[in-house]
């Protein structure tokens, strides 16, 4: 098995995981209301134990040790896609972003229930299940909010044509894509980005917000080979704190 | 020390208790997946949701109960066996309910959340109840209310 392309890909997943569940955390007492304040924490706790699971995988194939590899490396070193980066903004942004990604997260593990490299397809088929919950969560408030007042229309609205950028760039391709493919590791970045467009197709069709054509969208690349936004930085400095003042620190 | 039986070693286990529910073992919770006896006993266990921070916790309660019995032990937490709520045993779910916690519903019926809308509520057992919360005070509960009860509680979520 092509062990570059594996941690390739478990790298750009573990990443998005970590840094998307550290935004979630930036709700812990800040939702717009108590049942979003837990909603988030709790997708937060699920997100930084999947990516604590998938960096376990990489120790496994030689890598440091998650605590290490989750709070040492610099921004350069992350794969994350710049969606996950960005500031949560207010409650509008984080919505759509929540529902954007997570529709894509949860599509990537259903396919890699089928990977031909068994310790990923065992851990994503749990995963999978976890992640109902998660994209349930977007849904219904993507539907209920996307349907509800001009106020709350209008914000999504604007919020959604500022993310989809980005969004698309969570499909940048990767140099291993075609062993990935052929070692039957991963269907492919492809593949998923279209599963995902009908997706988000299906679901926005249910509420007043509009889908710009596809083609008119500019993906914002970089994230996965580590050019990212200014906003990563502070958010990595800010994880790593305590372990930065105190490293023989427990917690 | 004698090799001790598969079935003793379940016994014992009985003993190691979920440490946010108190009252529900480690064997009713569903996540002891093999267990096998050479020169110690090798335990498998999967964690209810992957990011449960209770997991070492369990692990090494499992080490020290069993050393108390005599027997060296060695914990293996993996995803072979992916735990789902539906491995939760009948003792279980009546532990649960006793506890205050709903029971998880068959989780191949959940596809919707509209199928989580009335859970029966531990106190009154009946289902003019709905959902306020999927999202609990830990991973895996989610928080309902008893509109005959006019209290909140608590489930234990399908997955």
């Amino acid at each position: 098995m092509n062990n570059e392309a594996l941690k390739e890909l478990l790298y750009k997943m573990a990443d998005d995981q970590l840094i998307l569940g550290h935004r979630n955390s930036e709700w812990t007492g800040f939702g717009p209301l108590l049942e979003e304040d837990i909603a988030f924490s709790s997708m937060a706790q699920d997100k930084v134990g999947h990516s604590l699971a998938l960096y376990t995988i990489l120790q496994e194939l030689g890598e440091q040790d998650p605590d290490t590899v989750a709070f040492t490396r610099n921004a350069e070193q992350f794969h994350n896609s710049l969606l996950t980066e960005l500031p949560n903004g207010e409650y509008d942004f984080s919505l759509i972003r929540h529902f954007l990604y997570d529709t894509a997260e949860a599509l990537r593990f259903e396919m890699l229930t089928q990977s031909s490299f068994e310790p990923l397809a065992q851990l994503s088929a749990k995963i999978r299940g976890e992640l109902r919950y998660h994209t349930m969560h977007a849904n219904t408030w993507i539907k209920q909010l996307g349907s509800a007042t001009t106020e709350s229309i209008t914000r999504l609205q604007k919020s959604l044509e500022y993310a989809l950028p980005y969004a698309l760039g969570m499909f940048e391709k990767s140099p291993f894509e075609n062993a990935l493919i052929s070692e039957g590791i991963f269907a492919g970045e492809q593949v998923l980005e279209d599963k995902w467009k009908r997706k988000v197709e299906e679901v926005l069709a249910q509420t007043q917000l509009q889908l710009p054509a596809w083609d008119t969208i500019t993906p914002h690349l970089g994230g996965r080979v580590g050019k990212h936004t200014e906003h990563l930085q502070p958010l990595l400095d800010e994880m790593s704190e305590v372990l930065r003042i105190d490293p023989t620190a427990e917690w | 020390m004698s090799k001790p039986s598969l079935e003793k070693v379940y016994q014992w286990l009985e003993e190691v208790k979920d440490p946010e529910i108190p009252v529900l073992s480690l064997v009713d919770l569903g996540v002891i997946t093999n267990v096998t006896i050479s020169d110690k006993v090798r335990i498998e266990m999967t964690p209810t949701f992957v990011g449960c921070p209770a997991i070492d916790y369990m692990k090494n309660d499992i080490i020290e109960t069993l050393n108390k019995h005599g027997q060296e032990a060695e914990v293996d937490i993996n995803f072979k066996k992916s735990w789902s709520s539906d491995l939760i045993s009948e003792k279980g779910k009546i532990a649960l309910k006793k506890f205050g916690l709903a029971p998880p519903p068959d989780s191949k019926l959940f596809t919707d959340l509209e199928i989580l809308e009335n859970a029966e509520c531990p106190r009154c057992s009946k289902t003019n109840t709905e959902l306020r919360n999927p999202f609990g005070p830990t991973l895996c509960r989610a928080i309902f209310y008893c509109n005959d009860c006019k209290e909140a509680f608590e489930q234990f979520k399908p997955v």
